[in-house]
This record gives structure tokens, sequence and C-alpha cells, in this order.
């Protein structure tokens, strides 16, 4: 199928007058046949654009949730084979944006350059490496500019206006903001200290901004979008109804229908 | 992307860099800032060779081991690691970097540890230093080192088991990062070894480099010459940077590090990183690693917990790439020789990790080509810590 860009989803919902919702699943979490269902589950209650993790033995940004879908996804038989052919599965089925997030000695393993060659062949939108900083992104970016994907990068509070300026020199897609100091995974509250920083990003470029890292329900969302985000990513909620509900599928997929409708609708004013 | 900020890219040839999330940089940023500032400052200078003295019990010897030497035909010399205060070279780093987060306001301090030699001496420093230690170690190690854990709550420090993944060392550097990433203004996370995202292997080197620096001016007193060879075990690689350092200028003296063999280099049950190993990115720099076809990294296993650890640091990586250094397997069979060879024929107990480098100096001297050499083996630890473990392998029941 063919893929839609990101900027044509932020254009469209900039006119609407409405956030992104950005969902997050690691591939083959808790198998490979379920994960597909709950990423197929997502497009179609309202995801406007898919984040889809590839599972690492040692995730060094990411708290108890996501390292448990890791493992889950590895007892279930995953490889990096098969994300391949997950993502191909996925794109088969949708034309939504994928993003990618990954750690960097997957890709250094594999071959940066094969690594997007394949991602474009398939048709993935985005890739954002975990544990890369710009500084060491040279090999990477030059792949993701000859294979014509976006690379993404983070930016924190504690990221200061100069590494900012020179983030948004190689970003694409869209910014992704982590509201926390920490690891991923779902909190509370959102801290005041992200409203802040999405404006201070904002006073800088016009890339889009989507807020990640302890983002879980409605208000959340909400929080973030007035504060001027165009967007909102969630993971670790999301794989927490999953961990939550292994035993009954039926539930499980049903649940994750209702959570994404809700934080859908939150996103429209 | 340049890196404005900060004074070197970490870079050894293409190995090290700084592979860590975004959210890291700026306290990687301030750490690399306060080591190139307080290392030239003289009050810290003086604090710090204070507590390397007073504390944790430098300079050591370097100990003419006459009755091995005459067993094989070499000349044999120690250095006295094992002498130091908790046991190991590792209070050398632990002093420096504990200093160091004094000086930069931290109030507390954060460890990973497998065996838990680098979780004690970062508790002693930390009681010393009147900072608080939380020390991250796998669930497993916990269980398999209980002594250890109790001598850490001793002195104060909150012992953290780690649950995830394989539940020892690796684990722990990964829990380890994860708090100071939500902790990052309070806390300096104390690294062990020569590993981790710049500055860390510049700066464990600086801390352990006293150890080359004694033992090159001990044998030009001794011998009035430079050694022929230095061996030292290689598991993140801290002890045999620290000796290395003191003569990897000097051209002719031949540097070898020994990894950890385990079950066998034709198994998969060992931590011989640099033999069986490719390059790839772990704990924050490119080097080379025990990694998996599509790149997940690999359980090791070794007799010595020291050792037990599928990464190496980036300098060893360079070293090696270069030719300066040469890396060799030795199997949990040959350090447990070797540890029994050192009890028999010097009355010194080495630490297993250390056993290792011990059994390659018997490997090596035992080569014709090698008789007559000088040989100096950095003997980085005890092993009073390994006795329970000793005593299992030999099948005697204390």
């Amino acid at each position: 199928m063919n893929k839609v860009e990101y900027s044509e989803i932020f254009e469209k919902s900039n006119q609407s007058n409405e956030g992104i919702f950005i969902p997050f699943i690691v591939a083959g979490d808790p198998d490979y046949d379920t994960s597909l269902e709950i990423a197929k589950l997502l497009v179609d209650n309202g995801a406007d654009a898919l984040e889809i993790g590839f599972p690492f033995s040692d995730p060094v940004a990411d708290g108890a949730s996501v390292q448990n879908a890791d493992i889950r996804a590895f007892n279930g038989g995953m490889t990096i084979k098969k994300c391949f052919k997950f993502l191909k599965e996925l794109r088969e089925y949708t034309d939504k944006p994928i993003g990618l997030l990954l750690y960097y000695n997957l890709v250094y393993k594999f071959g940066i350059d094969k690594f997007y060659e394949k991602l474009k062949n398939i048709g993935v939108n985005a890739v954002l490496i975990a544990d890369l900083p710009p500084e060491e992104a040279d090999d990477v970016m030059i792949a993701a500019t000859n294979h014509n994907l976006e690379q993404i990068f983070i930016v924190s509070q504690a990221t200061n206006n100069e590494r900012l300026k020179e983030i948004t020199k190689k970003v694409g897609g869209f910014i992704y903001i982590a509201s926390v100091m920490g690891t991923t995974g779902a909190r509370a509250e959102v801290e005041l200290n992200t409203t802040e920083l999405i404006k201070r990003i904002k006073e800088h470029t016009t890339i889009p901004t989507c807020v990640g890292f302890g983002i879980s329900k409605p208000e959340h969302v909400k929080k973030v979008l007035s504060a001027g985000a165009d967007g909102a990513i969630v993971g670790s909620a999301l794989i927490n109804i999953i961990a939550d509900n292994l035993d009954n599928q039926d539930e499980m997929f049903s649940k994750i229908e209702e959570y994404v409708k809700i934080m859908k609708k939150s996103t429209r004013g | 992307m340049k890196r404005d900020n900060m004074k070197h890219n970490g870079k050894f040839g293409k190995y090290g860099g700084i592979f860590v999330p975004e959210l890291l940089i700026p306290a990687i940023e301030e750490l690399e800032e306060a080591f190139y500032k307080f290392k030239d400052d003289d009050k810290f200078i003086e604090e710090l060779n204070f507590y390397l003295k007073e504390f944790g019990g430098r300079p050591t010897g370097l100990y003419y081991a006459e009755n091995l030497s005459k067993k094989l035909g070499c000349k044999i010399y120690l250095k006295r690691e094992d002498m130091l205060h908790t046991g190991a070279h590792k209070i050398n780093n632990a002093i420096g970097q504990g200093l160091l987060a004094k000086y930069m306001g931290k109030t507390q301090l954060i460890a990973e540890t497998g065996a838990g030699q680098h979780g004690i001496a970062t508790a002693v420093i930390g009681a010393k230093l009147g900072m608080d230690v939380k020390v991250f170690m796998g669930s497993t190690d916990v269980e398999r080192q209980k002594l250890n854990v109790f001598r850490m709550e001793l002195s104060g420090a909150e012992v953290i088991p780690v649950d995830m993944g394989s539940k020892t060392l690796k684990d722990s550097i990964n829990e380890a990062f994860r708090y100071w990433i939500s902790n990052l203004d309070t806390t300096h996370y104390l690294i062990g070894t020569t590993m981790g995202p710049h500055p860390y292997p510049t700066m464990v080197k600086y801390f352990q480099s006293v150890i080359g620096k004694e033992a090159r001016k001990q044998i030009l007193e001794l011998e009035g010459c430079l050694p022929d060879t230095v061996i030292a075990c290689v598991g993140g690689g801290s002890n045999a940077m620290g000796i290395f350092s003191g003569f990897v200028d000097d051209e002719d003296v031949d540097l070898i590090g020994v990894e950890a063999g385990g079950e066998g280099t034709e198994t998969l049950e060992h931590g011989a990183t640099i033999t069986k190993g490719t390059e790839g990115i772990l704990h924050g720099s490119l080097s080379i690693i025990l990694q998996t076809e599509e790149g997940q990294i690999r359980e090791t296993s070794s007799v010595s917990a020291g050792l037990d650890y599928p990464g190496v640091g980036p300098e060893h990586a360079y070293l090696h790439s270069i030719n300066r250094a040469k890396y060799v397997p030795i199997n949990n069979n040959e350090a447990l020789e070797a540890l029994k060879l050192l009890c028999e024929t010097e009355g010194i107990i080495p630490a297993l990790e250390s056993s290792h480098a011990i059994a390659y100096a018997v490997k090596y001297a035992k080569k014709e080509e090698n008789k007559g050499k000088t040989i100096i083996v950095n003997l980085s630890g005890r092993g009073d810590k390994d006795m329970f473990t000793v005593a299992k392998e030999l099948g005697v029941e204390i």
C-alpha cells in the first residue's frame, strides 16, 4: 500500500483543528499474530500513525512496561526478521505513517544502509533510535537521506536551545518530546515543565511536535495539545492493557479498542 | 553535528563515543566538564592522593614471585592491587569518582555490580564521604554473593536487586542508567570499569592509571629496565587499562589482556569478548561485544563474576585493532589451577579474575621463546570473596 507522509497528517489535523494520536506497541508482543491484530485494531479505531518498537535485549531508555513487552515478544519467538515481516504486513493493511523505535545495535549489526534500504522497500516512514544522539548520527543521516526516510530525534527539558537548534536541522517527521526526565512508562500527571518545553520548542521551529513518555490519559493529551504540541504518543499505558489481559484475548482487544477511541477523541478539542 | 560543549568526542579510533538517550546528554556534558576541571585542580589532586594513600592503601608493592619464577624459568612480578582496601583495584576508581561527585555537588552515588567488588568499593567511599549509595545488582548475583551484599549494607548502601533480563551484571548496568536518567540532579553514576559513554572510559582509565605509573617506576627501580610483558585480566577492562597505561608508549613492552574463556570459547559459555565478539553498541559506546546474528546482546558465563560481561572497554577494542595489545582467553579450569598454584608457591590467594592473568602468565612462560623474560602480572584482587565458589568447584564442602 502507498504510504501517507507525516507532513500530510499534520497538515490535515491542523486544518481540522485536532491533534495527532500515535500509539506505540512492540512488534511481537505478546506474539506475532496477536501483535499484528492489535496493530490493526489501533489503525481501525483512531490511530493517526503508528510507532512500532523492535524488541531489544537491553532497552536502557525504557521502563518496566516496555521491557516486559520486549521479553514477551522474545518468548513469543520474535526475531528481527519477523519484525520486518510484521511491518510489511502492517503496510499492506494501512497507508498511515509508520515510525520505528529501536536501539542502535540492531541497526548497526544489520548494516546501517541495508537496514534503511529494507525499511524503504517496506514503506516505513521514519526511524527513531533511542540511544543515538544527533552527534553520533552522521552515518544514519546519510542512510536516511539516501533511502528517503525521516529520522526522528528526542528533545527533553534538559536539551538546551543550542542543541535544540542542531536537532531541528536534522530531525524529520516530527520532534519527539520526552515529557519527563526518566524512562518510558505511564505516569499519573504530566509534568508542568512539559508545557514550558513545548512552548520553548515552538519558539524555535515550525516542525511538528509530538509528546511521549508518561502520556496515558485523555487529560494528558488535552494538556499537551493545548500547550501547542501537535500530537501525543502513548506506549506504556497501551502495553499495560496487553500485559493485564494476556489470558483473555477478547477482553484485551475490546479494552484496547475502547482505550484508543477515548484517546483519539481527546485530540479533538 | 559538532560537539561544541565538550572537550573530546571520546573516540579511540572508531571505538567509543556517546551512545545514550538524549535525556542523558546534559549529564554527560556536566560530568566531562567536571572531570577535566578537577583532575588538574590542586586541591582535588591533594585530596585524591590523600585518600588513595590513607584510605585505599597505596602505593601497592611490585612483588617478585621468586618461587613461581624459578618454577617457570621467567622473572614474574606481581602488582599487588590485592593488598588494597576492600580487596581489589576497584577502590582506586571509586575514590576518584566519589570525590569528583562530591566536588560536583552530588549527594548520591549509584553503582552497578556483578560479584560485588565495585559495589563494596562504592559503598565504603560513600560512607567515608557522607554520600548516599545505591547499588544495582542482578537478583541472580544477589543470591550468589550474599556475603558481599551484607558487606555493602553494613557500609550503609542500599542494594537493589534487578529482576530483569538475565538478572546479572549487564542488567544491573541497564537499571543503573535508568535510575540515573530519573535522578540526574542529585546523583552520580559511578561506573566501575572502562566502558560506558565518554567520558567514562577515559575517566576510569585516568583513576586506574596509578597502577601503571607505580608499576613502571617500581620495575625500573628493581630491574633497571622495562619488563618484556605486562599481563592483566579483562572483563570491562579497568585493571588492565590501568596497568597498560603505564607501558602503552613503550613499544617494546608486550601487553596481553586475558579474557574469560569460561567453559571454552568453542562453546557459548564464556565471556571472551574480544576473542569471539563483533563490533556493536552496548551501554553507551561502540566496542566489541558478544551478540547474536541479529544484534541482541548475549548472556555470558565465567567462574569469575568480574569477567562475566558481554562487552569490553572501547580503548581495549582500539588497542586490539592496532595490534598494540593482544587478547587471549583462559578457561575456568585453567584459572582455578592457577589460583591453586599461586597459593601453593607464593602463599597468595588471588581473585578468580586475577587468576586468569596468572594462568596465562604460566602458559606464556612455558613457551620456549619466552624463557627468561621479565613479566608483570597485575594481581588485581584477592581471592577471599571467591572461597565459596572455589571450594564448590573443587568439590570441597566448607
